[in-house]
């Protein structure tokens, strides 16, 4: 399992090197290694400005963003199937993707300036507070009275509140957008990582590491969950607080990720299952596993996206889900030979 | 270590699930907990393992209040084996033992190899299964990883809620015989009075969430018992061989009147 987790780690530098090397100016993965070598100061290969400035000022945050988006989104998700024992469950189980889509949509259709920004940096705003006060809406009509949040209930009540904000961004949209409007909410709602420069990749960089290492402390809580709710507390595993701190935990974090790069499905809902089937469901590989492999699919599918078609982005939901979801099929055809 | 609770009541949305239970369970004993269905066995199981909070009167496990302990120091003294605890993921019967490891590690600490993993199934009798999958195990061999789990708990009271449900008659036998060999302060909510006569040193009937008898096998198993908690013709016998309450059933008594 160790070893397996080395060769992710491998992987995921010589997925990084080699989308660095890609785009409309071509860069070798020798002269990748050599800028990135030059800016760690181990040594300085002779490198060229251009070179330079191509990969580690233009490609390196947009690519180390990717990989910091898709670790952060898979650990998520697999935290939130293990505690709510729903496959089905993802990061935008709270309502996130809804809330952060009204705050988005309506800066992006209507244009308002959000404290006193405009453009993306609004829209970032915009959506993390729709994303918030969603989550809080879940979170209240999920607990109630009774303060115990139930994995049925909890989901339930992000699937309404999500219908509600989708109500209200189609409407938007439909009534008072025009057709560019439309466009780019269609892309906002299929995520993006072009946008990301080092200010904002690095902190993102910095959430992924920290949530990954965050979850790995509580593998072995998570693992007693397999037998379902009863279990875990015979196991002395205080249900209410580590749900409710899991719970909101994970939904801060994906709320942070939507309103950098919008919503990015697939890779929360299936890397988690991807690994399951590769290393088994014990949470101390699985966990970190899911981050190495959530950051490689999207690093992959952030290079599609870019390289594919010359001048035009295509939006990496589209290529998340077209890249993904044969190896899953290929996986799971692979594995019901076995169990059940 | 001994459990002794006084006055136990639970309620659920007004409605009272137990009632003023009484129970002293002495270190190293069985207790069979009995009752018609509904009449609350897992309900007060699930008290005295700490999961409810009882609505009146305590429990004390070793002299201290069950329900003012925190989770993980009540995990260390007693353990649970739930009626039908199933999973969908693809756990080996090792991984599944080693659950029972939880409570005694460290957050960080991984441990392999742990020697008590391998002693529990040993006892339980799954070391043979070590690496097979749960989906693929018989409904005994599952009873017996529960029980493996509980035992790599360390715990000094087992809690077992209906454990002999879809086992057949060997492995009824076979698993309550183990049970037994552990000398643990155990306490079993059983449905069959012919296997709580044999494995359990004493027991507590319950009926509507009272406590309609309780104390040693043969005392409290007697016929107007049968007949006035389930409403059973019945008479207790000897065993021939075993010499320990043996029940002997004619009908219900609600159809013997209509016939």
């Amino acid at each position: 399992m160790g070893f397996a987790l080395v060769v992710a780690v491998v992987v995921l530098g010589f997925s990084m090197a080699f989308a660095l090397g890609v785009g409309s100016v071509p860069v070798p993965v020798t002269d990748v290694l050599a800028v990135v070598a030059r800016r760690f100061h181990f040594g300085d290969l002779g490198v060229s400005v251009a070179d330079d400035q191509i990969v580690w000022q233009m490609r390196m945050p947009r690519v180390l963003g990717a990989a910091a988006v898709g670790a952060a989104l898979a650990v998520c998700g697999a935290v939130l199937q293990s505690l709510t024992r729903n496959d089905l469950a993802d990061p935008y189980l709270l309502g996130i993707s809804g809330g952060a889509s009204v705050g988005a949509v309506t800066v992006i259709v209507l244009g308002v300036p959000v404290l006193g920004l405009l453009g993306t940096s609004a829209i970032a705003v915009a959506a993390f507070a729709g994303a918030l006060a969603s989550l809080g809406l879940v979170l209240g009509l999920a607990a109630g009275r009774s303060g115990s949040l139930s994995p049925g209930r909890t989901v339930l009540a992000g699937v309404a509140i999500g219908q509600v904000c989708a109500a209200y961004t189609s409407f938007l949209v439909i009534v008072t957008g025009d057709r560019d409007a439309a466009r780019r909410v269609l892309e906002w709602t299929l995520g993006s990582v072009a946008g990301l420069r080092w200010g904002t990749s690095v902190p993102l960089a910095a959430l992924a590491v920290v949530a990954t290492v965050c979850v790995i402390g509580i593998s072995r809580q998570l693992d007693a969950f397999a037998f379902g709710e009863t279990s875990a507390r015979s196991l002395g595993i205080e249900v209410t607080r580590l749900r409710w701190t899991l719970l909101v935990g994970t939904a801060l974090v994906t709320a942070v990720l939507v309103s950098f790069v919008g919503v990015i499905g697939f890779v929360g809902l299936v890397v988690p299952h991807m690994v399951r089937l590769l290393t088994g469901p014990g949470h101390v590989f699985l966990l970190p596993m899911s981050a190495l492999v959530g950051g490689i699919l999207l690093v992959w599918s952030d290079t599609l996206a870019r390289s594919l078609i010359d001048g035009r982005e295509i939006p990496l939901g589209v290529i998340t889900g077209v890249v993904g979801a044969p190896f899953f099929a290929f996986l799971l055809r692979r594995h019901t030979g076995g169990a059940e | 270590m001994r459990i002794d609770a006084h006055g136990l009541a639970w309620a659920a949305g007004g409605r009272t699930i137990i009632e003023d239970v009484d129970l002293v369970c002495e270190p190293g004993t069985v207790t069979g907990l009995l009752g018609p269905n509904g009449s609350g066995k897992t309900t007060l199981l699930h008290v005295l393992a700490g999961l409810r909070r009882p609505s009146a009167g305590r429990a004390r496990i070793g002299g201290d209040d069950l329900h003012r302990m925190r989770g993980r120091r009540r995990a260390l003294r007693l353990s649970l084996v739930e009626q039908d605890a199933s999973t969908r993921l693809d756990l080996t019967v090792r991984q599944v033992v080693e659950l029972g490891r939880v409570p005694h590690r460290g957050r960080w600490q991984t441990e392999y190899d742990d020697p008590v993993v391998e002693q529990s199934m040993r006892l339980a009798d799954v070391e043979t299964l070590a690496d097979r999958h749960w989906s693929t195990l018989s409904g005994g061999e599952r009873q017996r990883t529960h029980l493996a789990r509980a035992i790599a708990q360390e715990p000094a009271v087992l809690l077992l809620d209906e454990p002999t449900n879809h086992l057949d008659l060997g492995h009824q036998i076979d698993f309550l015989a183990r049970v037994r060999g552990l000398g643990l302060t155990t306490v079993a909510a059983l449905h069959d009075l012919e296997l709580a006569a044999a494995f359990c040193d004493h027991l507590v009937v319950l009926d509507r969430g009272r406590v309609a008898a309780s104390g040693p096998v043969g005392e409290v198993l007697t016929d107007d018992l049968v007949a006035d908690v389930w409403g059973v013709d019945a008479n207790v016998v000897p065993h021939p061989v075993r010499r320990r309450p043996h029940l002997c059933w004619n009908d219900t008594l609600d159809r013997e009147v209509r016939a």
